[in-house]
């Protein structure tokens, strides 16, 4: 019997007045991600397309994997080297049962060691967030939807490598309850749920998620972020320990998937190709940043404060902005809807983000709560955007 | 003058009145359903605080304070208990000036805000930003630019939070939630995103 009939055979229990009438958003979310769904357009469509919120979830998803594969070797890498300039051979818990050895040159050994603190995160995150998302698709008579794959591998790759997973299964719940769902589900919240998890974690446990010993997964390792390096010491002792070019291809400590801003460029080529992600928002941030940027190192003293001296081409490989800038700004529900808003949300991002990393020194880094801080604008830039539409409609006659 | 610039800032930006501090949450909550009533009622708000506050002020240093009315011969008197029903007292009357004001000037404002304008004279962001200019020791210009910044603060806040409920229309928030129960959710998910300032030391 194949599994087509299968699912045919068992779907009236899901029907209304059917046994397991409750579960039909799990069984509708099943049988939609393995086949096409049943109700397909019968007369001629109206649509020059045929990519739907399902697909262009999906797109988004796939194009996390660069950074998700980077990121997995490079907290690996970074694990492997610490550990063999520490002279340890083993981590000394469960992942030893599974790595045999800790090469910090072969690529196994370190996308294997990454792996193994990446998936757990993931997984968690994945499994957490599932079962609200599902509860309430049951519980409120909504689809399970694909835009849940995205916020559940987008928070896994903001998280520090060495986070402990019940902080992940919090945030998560956080972001998927009460970001998204008691607001309907995907497409009617206006805060971007990943981040929203992520910056109740920030705030709530700042010992895990900030500071100098979470980015690396060997226990008792400390090792400052780039920004928080400059914040310290200036842009002479960030330049003697990494290169740009260094940072830009990801050789650093960070989130896991934030590091690699080549990877997260690979992604966001295909999803800007694919015209899921807007340039209007990218052309945007980058705009506000390069601006603000320049502007702290024209007036800016850069002996009171070193962040003042830091290039617009730095801003862009170190911390979560690339990442941010790609996958999190774009988010086309807690962004401006409009063309012109596009380009101002994306603007107030650039500029918030410069401004939190040099201005203010409780936070290194800046992308998480800029681009939070841009969404609940969002919905006022549309409106004035429209206000200012009308008008001059009206002013034509 | 730096320094009252970086008051300025502080006072819309880190110190929000509403998003930080949670003052002023009544008609925060109740008049912010529409972006242009959100306006009106911001304006109003922070033209009730650009008066008040400096006008507080003068009372505060040539009446109230300890000392204060040695001008008057008096140096032992002190004053401060009846700060509270004083500044109350200028409140209502601004209020009610800028109420007669609006409604011969600006109807349409004046009966969108409807009754919430008078209560204006028990917005507790107004009361608020007068007790910290009394405890801060501002001076006179420091309390204008403390009352205008943290009026305009206030206005941002309530005008964003009438964007996102303007958008919210369209969302499907469970049935017992509905009303002011998502929107103090809303309120505490902003509060979140105006945290990028906290911390900034101006």
């Amino acid at each position: 019997m194949g599994l087509r009939t299968f699912f045919d055979k068992i779907e009236p229990n899901f029907h209304k007045g059917g046994k397991f009438e409750s579960w039909f958003a799990l069984f509708e979310a099943v049988d939609t991600g393995l086949y096409r769904p049943a109700d397909v357009t019968k007369t001629t469509a109206h649509v020059r397309d045929g990519i739907d919120l399902k697909r262009m979830m999906i797109t988004v998803f796939i194009c996390t994997f660069p950074a998700i594969i980077y990121g997995m070797y490079n907290v690996g890498w970074q694990a492997n080297t610490i550990m063999a300039d520490m002279g340890l051979g083993a981590v000394g818990n469960w992942r030893d049962l599974f790595i045999g050895s800790f090469d910090a040159n072969s690529i196994i050994d370190n996308l294997l060691h990454g792996a193994l603190y990446f998936l757990p995160i993931y997984l968690t995150s994945f499994i957490v967030g599932g079962v609200w998302e599902v509860l309430f698709a049951m519980k409120r008579g909504h689809e399970v939807n694909e835009g849940f794959f995205v916020t559940s591998i987008l928070f896994a790759l903001i998280c520090p490598p060495d986070i402990p997973l019940w902080q992940v299964a919090l945030g998560i719940s956080f972001g998927v309850v009460i970001a998204k769902e008691v607001f309907g589900g995907t497409g009617k919240n206006f805060l971007n749920p990943a981040l929203a998890g992520r910056a109740f974690l920030f705030f709530a446990y700042p010992a895990e998620m900030s500071g100098e010993a979470v980015w690396t997964a060997v226990d008792g390792y400390t090792g400052a972020t780039a920004l928080s390096v400059v914040a310290t010491d200036g842009m002479a002792a960030l330049s003697s320990q990494l290169t740009w070019m260094d940072a830009f291809f990801g050789k650093m400590q960070g989130s896991i998937g934030e590091t690699s801003t080549l990877a997260i460029f690979i992604g966001g080529l295909v999803l800007v190709v694919m015209k899921i992600a807007s340039w209007r928002i990218i052309l945007g941030v980058m705009l506000g940043m390069f601006l603000t940027a320049g502007l702290c190192n024209f007036v800016g003293d850069p002996v009171s404060n070193p962040m003042m001296a830091m290039p617009w081409y730095w801003h862009m490989v170190v911390g979560g902005f690339a990442f941010g800038l790609v996958f999190m700004a774009t988010d086309p529900v807690s962004a401006s809807m409009t063309n012109t808003g596009k380009y101002w949300f994306g603007a107030l991002i650039g500029f918030m983000v410069v401004l939190i990393r040099v201005v203010n020194p409780a936070f290194p880094e800046g992308m998480m709560l800029a681009i939070l801080f841009a969404n609940l604008f969002a919905p006022l830039i549309d409106h004035f955007v429209v206000q200012a539409n009308i008008k001059r409609r009206l002013a034509r006659g | 003058m730096e320094e009252l610039l970086s008051l300025f800032i502080r006072s819309i930006f880190i110190d929000n009145m509403a998003l930080s501090f949670f003052l002023g949450m009544c008609t925060f909550l109740a008049i912010s359903k529409k972006v242009e009533a959100a306006i009106g009622l911001g304006v109003a708000v922070t033209v009730v605080l650009a008066i008040t506050v400096p006008v507080n002020n003068l009372l505060y240093t040539y009446l109230l304070a300890d000392g204060a009315l040695a001008w008057a011969g008096y140096p032992d008197v002190d004053l401060s208990f009846l700060g509270l029903i004083t500044y109350i007292g200028v409140i209502a009357a601004m209020v009610q000036i800028l109420e007669m004001l609006l409604d011969k000037y600006m109807p349409v404002l004046y009966n969108a805000l409807g009754v919430f304008l008078p209560l204006i004279t028990v917005n507790c962001a107004i009361m608020g930003a007068v007790l910290f200019m009394v405890e801060r020791d501002y001076d006179l210009a420091e309390s204008t630019v403390f009352g205008i910044g943290s009026g305009i603060g206030w206005a941002l806040a309530i005008t964003a939070l009438a964007g996102i409920r303007e958008k919210m229309k369209y969302s499907d928030v469970p049935e017992g939630l509905r009303g002011l129960g998502i929107t103090f959710i809303t309120v505490g998910l902003m509060s979140l995103g105006f945290m990028s300032f906290g911390g900034i030391d101006l």
